[in-house]
């Protein structure tokens, strides 16, 4: 067991996003890939705290940017999430179906 | 210290996993649950890495506030479970197929790019440096992600607006 360096984390993040990707391209239900989707946004968030982690004292740039730009990216999801839910709500009540199956047609 | 790296990370994996394909249910709420699960691992994992700030972050916003909302459009909609077994088996192993690929070339380029080799591990993310941070170099994106929220809650609430209300206040 070698010591946990930053690859690591970089592999669990990329396992991570690979697994809501899949999400994404099998399930039918929209709300399972719209979780799947939220997945593949803390798989970025866990590498960009990793490389904030572990980067080399730079002459500009703080540490701490890497953890900033995590701090953006989950505002920016919360209000991403409450959009698209907003948006399947909706959707919802048009089609009566959730089902990406059965949403084929662009017309209302 | 190790362990504990192996630990969260195996559980933010496996809850992950659960999340995409669960082979005992197919309801949408045990896919949220372990949604919850996961976000929980992962901010271990944030613990792990010194950014304290940022996991407290991960449990209050996303396993407070997301997952709530989640759960909420799951129950409003009153979805069953998925009854239709409309497996479409071929579409799902080119998509699997297709992902494990893209896993691979993730894999080998990030432990061939030897990335840790120069690196030191001693950045600390508490709240006192981010928030100086936050309200020093970085106060433009932070006002225009107020703006953001801003315009995401107008959104909300013109589309999940019924006609009948539309009605009322014409």
């Amino acid at each position: 067991m070698t010591s946990v360096g930053l690859e690591h984390y970089i592999v669990v993040s990329a396992v991570l996003f690979c697994l809501g990707l899949l999400g994404v391209v099998i399930r039918r239900n929209l709300i399972v890939m719209y979780m799947s989707l939220e997945l593949m946004l803390n798989a970025a968030t866990l590498a960009l705290v990793a490389f904030s982690h572990f980067q080399p004292p730079t002459p500009n740039g703080s540490p701490f940017d890497g953890q900033i730009m995590v701090f953006f990216i989950i505002t920016v999801a919360a209000a991403e999430v409450a959009v698209g839910l907003a948006l399947i709500v909706a959707l919802y009540r048009k089609r009566q179906t959730i089902d990406v199956a059965d949403l084929t047609s662009m017309k209302l | 210290m190790e362990i504990l790296f192996y630990i969260f990370s195996t559980l933010t994996l496996l809850c992950g996993a659960l999340v995409v394909f669960n082979p005992f249910s197919r309801n949408p709420v045990t896919s949220a649950m372990f949604l919850v699960l996961t976000i929980i691992c992962m901010s271990g994992l944030f613990v792990l890495l010194k950014a304290f700030f940022l996991a407290a972050v991960q449990i209050l916003v996303y396993a407070g506030a997301v997952i709530v909302l989640f759960l909420f459009v799951i129950m409003l909609l009153n979805i069953k479970e998925e009854e239709r077994q409309r497996f479409r088996k071929f579409g799902a192993f080119l998509g699997a197929a297709a992902v494990a690929g893209l896993a691979w070339i993730l894999v080998t380029t990030m432990m061939n790019s030897r990335a840790g080799e120069r690196s030191v591990a001693n950045n600390a993310g508490e709240t006192k440096p981010l928030g100086e941070l936050l309200f020093t170099h970085y106060v433009l994106p932070f006002e225009i992600v107020s703006l953001l929220l801003l315009v995401a809650m107008v959104g909300c609430i013109l589309l999940s607006k019924t006609p009948e209300t539309e009605e009322e206040t014409e």
